[in-house]
């Protein structure tokens, strides 16, 4: 069967270089953005190492800043925002629909390019000496003292963005124009709902990111007075126009984390999802409620005490549909057939370290204590724990509940779990101690420290290589797979989603026939053991 | 801030175990090849649905009035707190008391009274960050705020400056030393004499000829500047302002932002002709004119 006809049939660089086909090119993303990750790795490993002792051993304090900035900038922009969505995104989010391919396919390979233009500039930038702004560009730092790369850097992410709208657009309209016959918006699988949700962040956030830098570029090369109270300006507009941005942002880099779990606990408890509407409209609660708490950021920055009061209030309430989704998670593993695959793993960590990750976003939006805790320790611990606990755990347990579609292969089971077991161990040693760090007051972005913070931050640098050591080893095996790894059967985890009808690799065009959909997804029948899949295509 | 932040935790471990304790007991109860029961599984119940809406949503505003409450009272300075005026440079921090002392990364305190920092920067932006006492505040340049807690325990604190602001920036902290009143009053009268701020503000206001014009016996026509401080002025725009800190240092960098009605857009800005040590004694000069006035 996986002999006949294969995306990953030609090989030949052109081939590649050029394609238009979706699975491709979610490939193409996935080799660029690991490149990316392992560069930003090493720097987090280096800020790490040099964090053992109080006095900054390793580096000086300037190329500490640096490194600091470029984990920041290349983690946010070129890893965590197009990891699920342009990776496994691109990769499923067709099969998911029963399409030949996104909407707009050129447009998807334009992207890819545009991606790794930005991409290239953020490199010369390093290269060339690196920026020291932090991944936040403050004003009037980042325009006026900073003596750095900052407009180039400023401008790869500027550039970089505008392939997050064109992927938001492309996803946007495939999901209205390309389901499948019988592919009801009730019955879309929840990774496509938090897509599509992912999707409306993308194309409406991320314009004013590209407006606030080209703002910061203005003020630096031709003095034009925005942010710079020397020249007429407000350093507070910045930060305002940043975290509208951003802030949305944070959460184009948790929900489609979200949305590989709600397909990877139903599958792996053989149950259906438990309040799937409920599910589904969070998502979009969450994307359009994140675009009113950006002044969460700012609450010891000079805004008024009462744009604080509503801030937090807003705040509070955008914390409830993540609470929905937990739940739910939780529900639907009751009266289930529960077995711990890798991904099954991966997905009970990311609601482990999300809740963790939430519950502590309580402190921050709570007034009086965000007071004392933002800008140390803290504050890095909570979001870490959101975005490598929730986002890099999710996409860690899409890849390999994927991968068997994606390569042809299996990955190696047992060793899947080991990676999935020590990532989990290394990441809560490194990061929680970081929470109690900060309650004692360590600002972030210290070179050097008082030494009654050292034991904890000893403690943190044992969990980051631990770790280091959980994500390198799928990186081993999933090469390895590529090759020795045992052929995937076109639904190995007999799983009810679309994508599992086609065959594993998929032929350059999905599906032979048009699917018909003709059930609900997550038709698990743990009883029974049995489900149903959402259309009744035979192979061919 | 210590019984919200207890508070805080004894919610996030409820949560947690909400969580936590129906995750591991299905995980296990319900693992493959378990006997469990799993008829008649459910797909969804929207009373459980609401209830876990509403009950988070409930707490959540509760938390929310907590921390809104006491960020409130943190935000308003009593109004017979000491001042002690701030500047923040990369990378360090200059504070000046009323009487006259000046420090560098250092701050001499009394226990029992309130202490409310005015603090501008003369570059990018910082913070004041003192952990022991529960306090952060962002220092900016071209802007005044406020910052203030009332020490109890005679001791020696870190400070830090908690954003980011260049190379230097995890060396920008220093110390707040915290002393009984007698102790600082000692402390203060142990320095080289030096005039008060608002008598230094006076020296600057003659030396750099504002009382040419503001004093009313000049030839030309300013606004004048006894009992100033703390009322409301009417500018030409319409507009109404209070005279306060802000107000009194815009009128003096940007003065055509802000014409008092009935007056002539004629003060030169003395932007770059005076630093921020000198715009704070002045603004300490004309409150004092105010002060002296009112019984």
């Amino acid at each position: 069967m996986s002999k006949t006809e294969s995306y990953l049939d030609e090989s030949s660089l052109q081939s590649w270089l050029l394609t238009t086909d979706h699975k491709r090119i979610g490939l193409l993303y996935l080799f660029t953005i690991l490149v990316f990750f392992f560069i930003a790795a090493v720097a987090a490993l280096l800020m790490r190492l040099n964090l053992l002792s109080p006095h900054g051993w390793i580096v000086n304090a300037d190329t500490y800043n640096k490194l600091f900035t470029l984990h920041g900038v290349l983690m946010v922009w070129f890893f965590l925002i197009p990891s699920i969505p342009a990776v496994l995104g691109n990769f499923v989010l067709p099969l998911m629909l029963g399409a030949r391919d996104v909407a707009f396919p050129r447009l998807n390979l334009m992207s890819w390019y545009i991606f790794i233009s930005g991409g290239l500039l953020a490199l010369w930038a390093l290269i060339h000496g690196g920026v020291d702004t932090g991944w936040t560009f403050y004003t009037p730092y980042s325009s006026t003292y900073s003596n750095t790369h900052v407009i180039t850097m400023a401008m790869g992410v500027f550039i970089a963005g505008f392939s997050s709208i064109i992927t938001g657009l492309n996803f946007i309209v495939t999901i209205h124009k390309l389901r499948a016959p019988g592919l009801t918006w009730t019955r879309l699988p929840l990774f496509v709902w938090s897509m599509y949700a992912t999707s409306l962040i993308l194309v409406l956030a991320t314009p004013v990111l590209a407006i606030t830098l080209g703002l910061i570029s203005l003020e630096r090369f031709w003095g034009v007075g925005v942010f710079d109270p020397r020249l007429g300006g407000d350093p507070v507009l910045f930060q305002h126009l940043f975290w509208f941005y951003s802030h949305p942002a944070v959460y184009i880099m948790i929900l489609p984390g979200m949305g590989v779990i709600s397909e990877l606990i139903p599958c792996f408890s053989r149950k259906q999802i438990f309040g799937y509407k409920w599910v589904a409209a969070s998502s979009l609660a969450i994307a359009i409620l994140g675009f009113v708490v950006w002044g969460h950021h700012m609450f010891v920055a000079s805004q008024s005490v009462y744009a604080g009061i509503v801030f937090s209030f807003l705040s509070f309430l955008v914390s409830v549909p993540s609470g929905i989704k937990v739940f739910n998670w939780t529900a639907t593993l009751r009266k289930g057939s529960i077995t711990f695959e890798t991904p099954m793993l991966y997905a009970l960590g990311f609601i482990g370290l999300f809740t963790v990750g939430g519950l502590t976003g309580l402190f921050l939006a709570a007034l009086a204590a965000d007071v004392h805790l933002t800008d140390t320790y803290f504050v890095i611990a909570h979001f870490h724990y959101i975005m490598v606990g929730g986002m890099v755990m999710g996409f860690m347990g899409g890849l390999h509940y994927w991968w068997p579609k994606i390569s042809g292969r299996m990955y190696p089971e047992f060793a899947g779990k080991m990676a999935a077991i020590i990532t989990y161990v290394g990441f809560n040693l490194a990061f929680f101690p970081q929470f109690i760090l900060g309650f004692m007051g360590m600002p972030r972005r210290y070179h050097d420290y008082p030494p009654e913070f050292q034991w904890l931050n000893v403690l943190s640098t044992a969990g980051v290589s631990i770790l280091g050591v959980g994500y390198l080893l799928p990186l081993l095996y999933f090469l390895w797979s590529t090759k020795w790894g045992e052929r995937a059967s076109a639904n190995p985890w007999r799983a009810t989603g679309l994508e599992w009808q086609a065959a594993s690799p998929p032929p350059k065009h999905n599906f032979p026939v048009v699917p018909r959909v003709t059930k609900p997804p997550y038709t698990y029948q743990a009883e029974q053991d049995q489900f149903t899949p959402q259309s009744e295509l035979a192979h061919v | 801030m210590d019984w919200l932040f207890a508070g805080l935790i004894l919610i996030a471990l409820f949560f947690l175990v909400v969580v936590f304790v129906p995750l591991i007991y299905f995980s296990i109860k319900y693992r493959k090849g378990s006997r469990a029961d799993r008829s008649n599984p459910s797909a969804g119940s929207d009373l459980l649905e609401t209830g876990w809406t509403a009950f988070p949503t409930l707490v959540g505003i509760g938390i929310f009035g907590w921390g809104a409450i006491i960020y409130f009272h943190q935000q308003n300075p009593p109004a017979d707190a000491m001042q002690i005026q701030v500047v923040g440079k990369q990378w360090m921090w200059k504070f000046q008391h009323a009487e006259g002392a000046r420090e560098i990364n250092e701050l001499h305190i009394p226990t029992g009274r309130p202490v409310v920092l005015t603090m501008t920067s003369q570059d990018v932006i910082h913070d004041v960050f003192v952990p022991a006492f529960r306090v952060k505040q962002d220092v900016l340049p071209g802007k005044y705020t406020t910052e203030w807690f009332c020490p109890t325990k005679p001791g020696i604190y870190p400070l830090f400056c908690a954003e980011y602001c260049g190379t230097l920036h995890a060396r920008m902290g220093g110390r707040v030393v915290v002393m009984e009143p007698a102790e600082y009053e000692r402390w203060l009268s142990s320095g080289p004499p030096r005039l008060s701020l608002a008598a230094a503000g006076e020296r600057v206001y003659r030396e750099l000829g504002c009382s040419g014009c503001h004093d009313q016996q000049g030839t030309v026509r300013a606004p004048p500047l006894t009992n100033l401080f703390g009322r409301t002025v009417a500018l030409q725009s319409g507009e109404v302002v209070v005279a306060n800190e802000q107000y009194l240092r815009d009128s003096i960098l940007l003065p055509g932002t802000q014409i008092v009605a009935g007056y002539e857009n004629l003060m030169p800005s003395f932007q770059g002709r005076i630093s921020e040590e000198e715009i704070m004694e002045i603004i300490a000069y004309v409150k004092s004119l105010s002060e002296r006035k009112s019984p």
